[in-house]
Parts: C-alpha cells; structure tokens; sequence
C-alpha cells in the first residue's frame, strides 16, 4: 500500500475504534427508523409532513442527522485534534503532506455518510416498506452536495479555531441550530414562515428539504442546491485559505 | 569528509522580516557520519534552527543545504532521506504501535524492518499497545524509530531523551552512537550538558539566536581555560594562604569552613601532599574537574538553568 492509501486503511480503523462516532453515525439513525416506525400509521402519508410517509420522512430526517454529525461535530473534533496533537506537523516532516491526511479523513467520513445512508434506506425498505428515493439521481446530487456543505463548514470551524477544545465546542454550537432550523426536532412544516425561512438558509435545512424532496419523488428547488452549492465553495474556500497546520 | 549540512547565515525572525530575530545569522556546517550537537538553554532559537533546516519553517534569509537540497524548494525529495523526531508531538490515541510503524514505513521509497527496530528499541512486547496507553519513555522511544523508518541519511532528534529515565538515557545514547557508526548523520538537540558531551563530535553552543561557540566538547573545555578547583574542609587549624606557594596554585580562599584552592597541572597533589605533611585531615575533599557545563558557563556567562 502507497502511503494515502495506508492513511486512509488506518484512519477507517481508528474512525470505527471510536464507539460513539459508530454509534451516532450507524446506529441512531437505523434505530430511529424502526423506532419511529412502531409507531401505527406511522407508514401512511402524512397530511402534517405535506403528504410524506412518516417513515420516509423520518429516514429523511435520518441522513440529515448523518451528515450533521459528521460535518459539524467529527470533522471539526478530529481535525482540530490532529492539529494540536501535532500529528499534522509530524507529517510535514515526511514525503507525505499532512493534506493528505485530511483528504484520507474526508474520504473516510463521506464514505460513512454514504455508507449509513444506504443502511437507512435498505433497513426502512425492509422493515417497513418504504419505498428508495423516487428520484434517485437527485437524491444522490442532494446527498453530495450536503457532504459538501457539512464537511466545508466542519472545516472552516477546524481552519478558524484555536485549539482543539474550541474546534470541537463551535462544532456543537453550529449543531444544535442547524438540527432545530432544519427540522430535525419538529417538521418545518409546523414553523412559523420566519422560522422557515431561517431554516432553509441553514445548510443542514436545504440538505433536508432537497432529501425529502427527491424521495418524494419531486425535483428540489434550485433555491436549495444553490445554498448547500454556495456554502460547500464558499466555507471550502475560507478554510483552505485560513487552515492552520499547527497549533500556535 | 563532505558536509551533508551547510548552513549560511541562516536567520528567522517571529512576527515577519522585520520581527526580533530569532536565530540571527548562524553559519555552520555537518559532516557525513558526524553528530552535530545543538545547546543552549530554552528559548535560545535551537528548535527554530533545526525546523527551518527540517522544511518545517520559511527563513527570513540565508541559505540552507541539506544533502545538497533546499529544504523550501526541494521538500519532498529530502524528507525522503531524512527522519526528524520533533519535540512535544503525538500521535492518534488508540493507533497501535505496529499501525504507527507500518503506517511510516508506507511513505518511504526504502523503509528500514519495523520489526527490527521494534527490537533495537525495546517494544517488541508494544506493537498492539495503543499509543495512549504507552509511558512517556515509551512513547519517546517510539518517535525515535519513526525518526529512523526511512532508513534516512540526515536524523535531527531535537531533546532525544527528555521522558526518559537515566538507564534508558544512557542505552539510548549507546543506540544513537550505532547509527552513527552505521554512517548515518546525526543532528541532535539538547540542553543537557552530558548528553552533547558524551555523543556529540562538535557543538554549536546558541545563544539568543547566535553561535557563541562551536567546537568538539573537548575543544570547548580547553579554550576556557585549564583551571581545576580543589574544596576541603580542613579538620584542624590551617592558613590556606601557605598553600599559594605551592607550584601550580593560583589562588586560595576559604568561606566559612570550606577552603577553595585553585590551580593549573598536577597542583592537586601538591595541595593534598602538603596537608598530610602538616598532618591536617580534611572532610569533604572535592575536585572540580574542567567539564562542559564549567566551559559553558565560562563561555556564555550564565548557566543553563538561568
């Protein structure tokens, strides 16, 4: 194996020693995909989710979890980590970049993401019947372009913050209302129109509405693309420009 | 000898090129197969020095040649034929001791057995121990041998054995001293006095950013100046001033109990030869050979701890 390709066997294993990070992305979102799926009638369409199954809804709310997760607590956590650990600079002292950790790193978590996706559709499906997004292609564009969106911003919290410990607390500063505005904890469906507003500004709120969306069956509203699009450039390019590789 | 290193007015300066210097124009140059010791107490610019020679740092000027590379321009081809172990840096918490090795020895056109230098560095029993749970020596000694994966020309240890207690000091010097042998060069960062003057061939001594001297340990004793210290506490009456006629002695003193006579040669004896003719038993009978750390103080007019 050439070095990225070691990088990215040892960071899969040390992704998966940690249990919490396989629990938040494995295994919450499968178990509240049967959870909620208990509940009875909860597979017919819902007039208060516009219409949606609740179990598709849910897996929906499912892969929006996922990805804040990832993006917006291990992203900023593991890279502010290796950046005081010093891990980063020890690379700069080899052939290999310390780039190429983070990309190793990215690579992993948006596999997972991918990964825990699909565990959610394929347990919902066979649990519960419902159905894989209608619109596969957009669902799969809606998909990357939240990763994107996520991860940017995970890495502009990591590239802006000081040390780990505060690499990590923005990241959970920027979870929680990304999770409340885009519908996690209640459906937009029952926001006042401000509040809907707000959400859909919210990278984690476009993610969802153009997930639901294409699960539906419908095409997502440019509006939605465009604002994970312009958040994966416009954090993307603030980080690479403000990335510190070690600790000051 | 050929120079691995050649290092010519090499200056960094904190806070952009018009910031206080740092390391201020040091020259000097490595041969193959030497270790080249650093010293100087904290905050001295010996860490800044060897991480602009490392590629880890931009020079504000000077030049910089390392197996005939630039360490700015050419940093991919000399980090393949250097190993560096850095102070202070760590690694994933729960990668094991064998994944850290395999893992470096993946980034290398020729990597050294990792095997063997589990063994030669005494983790053979470690190799599935998270690096979390390893001891602090433990942990050094592992960074040693990520410093040597790459089979490399040029290693720069910078405080090699901080962490560790005196028996694995002394086994690891044993250890730095073969791969010497083995002819590879060795820069090595210190601030410990015993260390520098039992591995190093030549030292730089910095001060605040400057060369206040470089030279062999032995060089370095010499040019201070030959004088030997003798302290007793003379157990009966006695005038130490008779004892400034005896041949070589410079000068006698005493505080409180304690006499101090010093002196050049073999003036010693005499000193002590005189005392049993007067038949004057003494306690506490030191000397104070000349040894680097004298030398250092001589030379940069305070000691290191200061």
């Amino acid at each position: 194996m050439n070095g990225f390709s070691r990088l990215a066997y040892v960071e899969t294993k040390l992704f998966l020693r940690e249990t919490g990070a396989a629990i938040g992305v494995f295994g919450l979102p499968v178990a509240l995909v049967i959870g909620f799926g208990l509940i009875p009638g909860f597979g017919d369409p819902q007039k208060g989710l516009s219409g949606q199954i609740g179990t598709e809804y849910i897996a929906s709310v499912s892969v929006a979890i996922v990805l804040a997760v990832l993006g917006l607590t291990g992203v900023p956590m593991v890279i502010g980590q290796y950046r005081e650990r010093g891990i980063l600079r020890r690379l700069g002292v080899t052939p290999v970049r310390p780039l190429n950790l983070l990309a190793a790193d990215l690579m992993v978590w948006a596999a997972s993401a991918i990964l825990s996706v699909a565990l959610v559709i394929g347990v919902a499906r066979l649990a519960y019947h419902v159905p894989a997004p209608h619109q596969a292609g957009w669902f799969i564009v809606s998909l990357l372009l939240g990763i994107a969106a996520l991860f940017a911003l995970g890495l502009l919290v990591a590239a802006v913050a000081p040390t780990a410990r505060s690499s990590a607390g923005l990241g959970w500063l920027l979870f929680f209302p990304n999770m409340f505005f885009a519908g996690v904890y209640f459906p937009t469906e029952e926001m006042s129109p401000v509040m809907r507003q707000i959400g859909n500004f919210t990278p984690l709120g476009s993610t969802l509405h153009a997930v639901r969306d294409s699960w539906m069956g419908l095409t997502p509203r440019l509006e939605y693309l465009g604002i994970m699009a312009a958040y994966a450039v416009i954090a993307g390019t603030l980080a690479a420009r403000f990335f510190r590789w070690e600790q000051a | 000898m050929t120079a691995v290193i050649e290092v010519t007015g090499l200056t960094k300066r904190y806070g952009g090129r018009r910031g206080q210097a740092v390391v201020d124009a040091i020259s000097f140059h490595v041969d193959q197969g030497e270790i080249f010791g650093i010293l100087g107490p904290n905050g001295a610019g010996k860490t800044t020095a060897v991480e602009c020679m490392e590629g880890l740092r931009r020079r504000d000027a000077g030049e910089v040649r390392i197996l005939g590379l630039d360490p700015l321009n050419d940093r991919h081809r000399l980090h393949q034929r250097i190993g560096v172990q850095l102070q202070e840096s760590q690694l994933q918490e729960k990668l094991r001791v064998r994944e850290a090795l395999e893992l470096y020895a993946s980034f290398y056109p020729n990597p050294a057995d990792w095997h063997e230098l589990l063994e030669r560095w005494g983790l053979t029993g470690k190799a599935d121990t998270r690096f979390g749970k390893l001891s602090g020596g433990q942990k050094q000694r592992l960074f040693i041998a990520l410093a040597l994966i790459g089979n490399p020309e040029v290693v720069f240890l910078d405080e090699l054995t901080s962490g560790l207690d005196p028996g694995a000091r002394h086994a690891t010097w044993d250890l730095i001293a073969q791969i010497r042998n083995s002819g590879v060069t060795v820069v090595l960062v210190s601030h410990f006095m015993d260390e520098v003057e039992e591995l190093c061939d030549r030292v730089a001594i910095l001060e605040r950013g400057r060369i206040a001297a470089l030279d062999t340990p032995a060089g370095l004793v010499d040019r201070v100046g030959g004088e030997y210290r003798v302290r007793f506490r003379p157990m009966a009456p006695l005038d130490e001033q008779s004892l400034t006629t005896l041949p070589g002695v410079t000068a006698a003193s005493r505080h409180g109990a304690q006499v101090t006579v010093t002196g050049t040669g073999d003036f010693a004896s005499a000193v002590t030869a005189e005392l049993a003719r007067g038949q004057v038993l003494v306690a506490d009978l030191r000397i104070e050979g000349r040894s680097l750390d004298s030398a250092y103080v001589a030379l940069t007019g305070r000691s290191m701890e200061s």
